[in-house]
C-alpha cells in the first residue's frame, strides 16, 4: 500500500448514544486493510477516548484517519471550549466530566493519558474558546500493549 | 477456561452471542462500572463484568477486544445494545449475582483480576 486513505467522521455532540461510531468504523477500514491485530486495538482505544472527549466536553467534533503502508495518522478536532491548562488535564485523575457522563462510566480523567499509552506520537493543540486537536501517529509494527 | 463454563458457572442468561460459547476462551474477568478504567486496562480474553448496561460498554468491550459482557443482578440492556453486540460477535450474559459474587466465583474457577492489585 503506497497511497494514503483518508477517512473523516463528524462526531455530532448532542448524543452521546452515538460515540464510538466513527471509532468502530475507523477500526473497521483498518481491518479490512490489512493492518496488524495489535496495532488495529491501539487505534481504536486511542480514537474512541478523542471521541468521547469530543462528544462530552466539546460539544461534537471530527474523526480523521488517514492510513499509509507505514502508519496511521488519527486527527480529533473540536471548536469546543478548549482546555486551560493542558499539562494538568494530561495527569491521570484530572477530570471536568459532567454528572451524566460519569453515571456512564467515564470521567475517571484517564482518557488522555491512555491516548498517549496507545499511541507512539501524541499532540494535542487547545486554545480556550477556539478549540482542541489531537494527533495520535501509530506505526505499523507489530507491538501489542 | 471457555465461556461457556463461565455461564453455567454464574448461572447466566444468555442474551446473544450463544454459538460462541463454546470456543472462545477467556483467562481473565474485569469487574468494574468505569469504562475508563476498562479502556486502560482491559486486555483480550478478558470477560467485563458491570452493572451499567448503556451502549458505550459494549463499544468500550469491542474497542478493546474483551471476549463477552456479564451484567450483574439482571440489569437487561435495550434490545438495540443487543443487537449491536450480535453484529460484532460479543457475547451478552445476565446473572442475578452481585458484582462481588461473580467476582469471587470467578477468582476462585481460576480465573484472576486483570486488574489485581489496584483499587476498584
Ligand atoms: N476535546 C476537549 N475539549 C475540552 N476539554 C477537554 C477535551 N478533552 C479533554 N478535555 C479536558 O481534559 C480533561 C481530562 O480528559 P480525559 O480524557 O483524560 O478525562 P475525562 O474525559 O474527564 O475522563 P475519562 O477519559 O476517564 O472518561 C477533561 O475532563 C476535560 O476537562
Ligand atoms: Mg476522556
Amino acid at each position: 500500500m503506497t497511497d494514503t486513505l483518508k477517512l473523516s467522521y463528524y462526531c455530532p455532540g448532542d448524543d452521546f448514544d452515538r460515540a464510538g461510531e466513527a471509532s468502530a468504523k475507523v477500526k473497521k477500514a483498518l481491518q479490512r486493510l490489512g493492518v496488524p491485530p495489535d496495532v488495529v486495538r491501539r487505534v481504536a482505544i486511542g480514537t474512541y477516548e478523542a471521541e468521547l472527549n469530543v462528544i462530552i466536553h466539546a460539544g461534537g467534533g471530527t474523526v480523521t484517519a488517514e492510513v499509509s503502508g507505514e502508519s496511521t495518522l488519527i486527527t480529533v478536532s473540536d471548536e469546543g471550549k478548549g482546555i486551560p491548562d493542558i499539562q494538568a488535564a494530561l495527569q491521570e485523575g484530572f477530570s471536568t466530566a459532567p454528572e451524566y457522563a460519569r453515571q456512564m462510566g467515564f470521567g475517571a480523567g484517564m482518557g488522555l493519558p491512555n491516548m498517549m499509552k496507545c499511541s507512539d506520537e501524541f499532540n494535542i493543540e487547545s486554545t480556550v474558546g477556539k478549540g482542541t486537536v489531537i494527533t495520535m501517529r501509530f506505526c505499523h509494527r507489530s507491538e501489542d500493549l | 477456561m471457555k465461556l461457556r463454563q463461565v455461564q453455567q458457572l454464574l448461572g447466566a442468561r444468555v442474551l446473544c452471542g450463544e454459538r460462541w460459547l463454546d470456543t472462545k476462551e477467556v483467562a481473565t474477568c474485569f469487574g468494574s462500572n468505569m469504562m475508563s478504567k476498562v479502556l486502560a486496562r482491559g486486555k483480550r480474553q478478558t470477560i467485563l463484568c458491570t452493572g451499567l448496561t448503556n451502549v458505550q460498554v459494549i463499544r468500550t468491550a469491542n474497542m478493546t477486544e474483551l471476549c463477552a459482557v456479564v451484567f450483574v443482578e439482571d440489569k437487561l440492556p435495550k434490545a438495540s445494545v443487543t443487537e449491536e453486540a450480535e453484529s460484532w460477535g460479543l457475547p451478552l450474559l445476565a446473572t442475578p449475582l452481585p458484582l462481588e459474587d461473580v467476582c469471587r466465583l470467578l477468582d476462585e474457577a481460576g480465573l484472576p483480576s486483570c486488574d489485581k492489585g489496584r483499587a476498584p
